[in-house]
């Protein structure tokens, strides 16, 4: 076999400014044209791992290190970040952040920029790889103009002008909608089978990364590595669940069936699946039997009505056109659909921070028409994507009583609500603590807290779990349920299919401005047309019942989902 | 959100957006030593014509350019205001002479020589003006950089101020986010508060805002160096142009109106044009 072209050698790494480390004693080699995914939960070190290959340790975040990383056989540890950046190519995770220049061709041409290179070779080298990457018609366009899954193209190709051996990838589905994450998938693929790099995917979300074959999975959790096995073996154990990674949800529907995964399965992939003739009887048996657990929803008086919405940001083009729905009180429902949509522009205006063209916005028959946005907050709740956005004190009860400061309550009052707010959201304990010392899970519960101080009817939410590995997904998640078991109606923008399907019973999918369809979560998911033109993935559940043969894909998504609620949780 | 962009690049077919950033910078700079230093009412008033027949060629239109050309308008004033009030007598002391027109009240009289200093400072900024806004709404932004290094200055430097003047945009529209979404807490920042509250809550808007943007830099700053910025003492530019001939003719030109300014101004030890002796 040939010799690694990273190797982790009893690697150890404590930030500076971390009381304990956060590698411990890691070993792991890497070889040319493999392609490795590692996975594990947020603060599990995986991106740290990354920061090691790519000489971001030291050269940024300083600290200690004991062992060793060789990258193409050179210690890291001593080879400048530039020298490394010849032969790892990283992509991150911000797809924005990281352009860099002000066209796609500046961005790509940028290393070569910063190594002299002459601008006809430049010029050349910049076209072949954007042709690489399919971004050949785009060179001259601003980030502005692009969508996120061609922003990440470019960057890819911003590390491919120099012939890298190792193609490094932090998170690279964070900031895509379902569509353009399976896309990026696929690209990374072709790029390894032309290029023969060494491809590292350091991701959570296990299911869609496993879209197209993966030679290994390394497993990390609390700086340590749990598990380097081929995707196969780790699939049939119960390593993933344990360890805070969420398993294929075909998978999980296997179990629940009460097939045990084996290697013969052929795990790795829905289509690939073996199922036997008894084991798919097994699962339509499973079905039948587990279709008594799905639990006809109440739905409440209609709360939030929209009629005939139409809106645009400019005479020429509507961004919202002809919308009209009706939220019902106690609901929980998706507003799902790629970016530009609308989707965040409905939030807006139901907000009040744009005015409608025409229709009309009621919340409990009335019309929101005349109200101004400060009007509207006492009623409905906003709650941005990320907390960071939001929260201006530095402590959480400043935080949270802000909202408060502008009614005309007592001191005491205020007091009373504040703490009834902290008790409901489980911040009561962290009271009197700074802001800067929580996680961002518990940031983002921060900022809902102090929405929720107000007691608005209506709470919107922009992404409630953008960038949260699955632990904190479901703490967020559960908690926002157990707001909407009290009461609250509760609207949540979001790309995540799995929220979707988990959480609300019933989503709105947007659509070039257009409300495309308004109907149960498990039936956008399994309607073909529809996961297509709003960009998003059909869940694997949907190929599952059709390999089964059962007739009714939809009910099979909706029975594993009371299933799982009642079994799981 | 609707904006309309006060000052930026217009992209338009023109003879002066053909000459690269540098040349414009060059151009620019020395047009402008060239207006500062002299008072000569000659000088500046050839430099006006030339400056017009410039902004003729760019077809840059005066609508494309009128936000500015208002502020400018309005600071001329202030400062023209400004001088009068502090010194009404600048320009009898500076032609040793005075002719009196009329007397407005105490020590205010409007002197023939005070007119023609004000005549000569505000033809000084009416020179230049154009010449700077045609060298940002001509000089496509992805070449600034290149042009800043064009003249010597370091391209960290360079490259700092165009990523720079690229947030600003960006930086604005999560300014606006932010503040809607603080304004849906119920924290007023529209007028009708105390002035005390607004400043504080006012806060509340830039906290969030600077945080953000600190972690927009980290970002930025960490895919730069991944991608070899500032490896070496030097870098190309991708978007940079070869100096064409007539690139040399117009660095030319601005040397040479330089110099003859200069002789013109310096002939007689004096930067003043003296028409009352």
């Amino acid at each position: 076999m040939a010799s690694p072209i990273i190797s982790f050698q009893d690697y150890g790494f404590q930030y500076a400014a971390q009381a304990a480390p956060t590698l411990y004693h890691i070993n792991l080699d890497i070889y040319p044209g493999e392609k490795v995914l590692i996975a594990g939960a947020s603060g599990s070190g995986k991106s740290t791992i990354a920061s090691c290959i790519n000489g971001l340790i030291p050269y940024a975040h300083p600290g200690a290190s004991t062992g060793k990383v060789l990258v193409d056989g050179r210690d890291a540890a001593e080879s400048s970040i530039f020298t490394l950046s010849h032969t790892v190519g990283t992509v991150l995770q911000d797809t924005d952040g990281q352009f860099i220049g002000l066209t796609v061709a500046e961005d790509i041409a940028f290393a070569l920029e910063n190594d002299c290179v002459e601008q006809d070779e430049m010029k050349e080298t910049v076209e072949r790889v954007a042709e690489l990457v399919d971004i050949g018609h785009h060179l001259d366009h601003a980030p502005h103009e692009l969508s996120g899954g061609q922003k990440q193209r470019v960057s890819l190709a911003g590390v491919m002008v120099d012939d890298v051996k190792v193609l490094l990838f932090d998170e690279p589905l964070a900031n895509l909608d379902p569509a353009a994450g399976r896309n990026t998938i696929e690209l990374i693929d072709r790029i390894q089978q032309q290029t023969g790099a060494a491809v590292l995917i350091i991701e959570h979300r296990l299911e869609d990364v496993l879209w197209r074959h993966v030679d290994r999975i390394v497993l990390m959790e609390e700086g340590h590595i749990l598990a380097d096995l081929p995707a196969k073996e780790l699939l049939c154990s119960d390593l993933l669940t344990r360890h805070g990674i969420r398993e294929p949800l075909y998978l999980t529907a296997l179990r629940y069936a009460g097939i045990p995964v084996t290697r013969e399965l052929e795990p790795e992939h829905v289509d690939s699946l073996r199922l036997s003739e008894p084991q798919k009887q097994q699962v339509r048996e499973w079905m039948q039997a587990a279709k008594s657990r799905l639990t006809e929803e109440k739905t409440g008086e209609p709360l939030l009505r929209v009629e005939q919405l139409t809106f645009g940001y400019t005479a020429k083009r509507y961004n919202l056109e002809d919308i009209s729905f009706t939220i019902h009180k106690g609901e929980m429902v998706s507003i799902v659909g790629k970016n530009g949509a609308g989707k965040s522009t409905l939030a807006k205006l139901i907000c009040g921070f744009e005015q409608p063209e025409s229709g009309r916005i009621l919340l409990g028959g009335q019309d929101l028409a005349g109200d101004t946005i400060k009007e509207r907050a006492a009623r409905i709740g906003y709650v941005m994507q990320n907390p960071n956005q939001m929260i201006s004190k530095p402590m959480i009860w400043d935080e949270v009583e802000l909202a408060l400061l502008a009614t005309d309550m007592t001191p005491e009052q205020r007091r009373e609500r504040v703490e009834e707010t902290l008790r409901i959201c489980g911040l009561y304990p962290f009271r009197k603590w700074p802001v800067s010392a929580l996680s961002f899970g518990q940031k983002k519960r921060v900022t809902i807290a102090s929405i929720l101080v107000r007691r608005p009817e209506v709470l919107i939410l922009d992404e409630p779990t953008a960038g949260q590995d699955y632990h904190h997904y479901t703490e967020i998640m559960e908690f926002l349920r157990q707001l909407n078991q009290q009461g609250y109606t509760i609207l949540m923008i979001t790309h995540d299919m799995h929220l979707m399907l988990e959480y609300t019973r019933r989503a709105l999918v947007f659509c070039e401005g257009k409300l495309l369809a308004d109907t149960t979560a498990a039936h956008v998911l399994t309607e073909p047309e529809l996961v297509k033109r709003a960009s998003l993935k059909e869940t694997s559940l949907y190929s599952l019942s059709l390999a089964c043969g059962i007739e009714d894909p939809r009910k099979f998504a909706e029975v594993f989902i009371a299933w799982e609620r009642e079994e799981v949780r | 959100m609707a904006k309309v962009a006060v000052l930026s690049y217009l992209k338009r077919k023109s003879p002066v957006h053909a000459l690269t950033g540098t040349t414009k910078l060059l151009f620019f700079l020395m047009w402008s030593v060239a207006a500062m230093v002299t008072y000569d009412t000659r000088v500046l008033a050839a430099m006006l014509a030339g400056s017009a027949a410039i902004f003729r060629l760019s077809k840059i239109h005066l609508r494309d350019v009128k936000v500015v050309l208002g502020l400018a308008a309005v600071f001329l004033l202030m400062n023209n205001l400004f001088v009068y009030l502090f010194s009404p007598e600048y320009g009898v002391g500076l032609y040793e002479s005075r002719t009196v027109l009329f007397t407005i009240a105490g020590p205010y009289t409007i002197t023939l020589q005070q007119l023609f200093y004000h005549l000569n400072m505000s033809l000084k900024v009416i020179c230049v003006v154009p010449v700077a806004l045609l060298f940002i709404a001509c000089t496509d932004p992805s070449e600034f950089a290149a042009s800043l290094a064009g003249i010597g200055i370091s391209y960290r430097v360079g490259y700092s101020v165009s990523l720079a003047l690229r947030y600003i945009p960006d930086v604005q529209r999560e300014y606006h986010q932010i503040s809607q979404a603080q304004q849906a807490r119920g924290i007023d920042l529209s007028g009708k508060d105390k002035f005390l509250t607004r400043l504080k809550n006012s806060v509340a808007i830039l906290l969030p805002l600077i945080l953000s943007s600190l972690s927009r830099i980290e970002t930025i700053s960490n895919a730069m160096e991944l991608r070899g910025f500032g490896k070496k003492k030097k870098r190309t530019w991708y978007m940079k142009r070869p100096m064409q001939k007539e690139d040399y003719l117009a660095i030319a030109l601005a040397a040479g109106i330089l110099v003859l300014d200069l002789l013109i101004t310096f002939w007689d030890g004096s930067r003043y044009y003296n028409p009352f002796l």
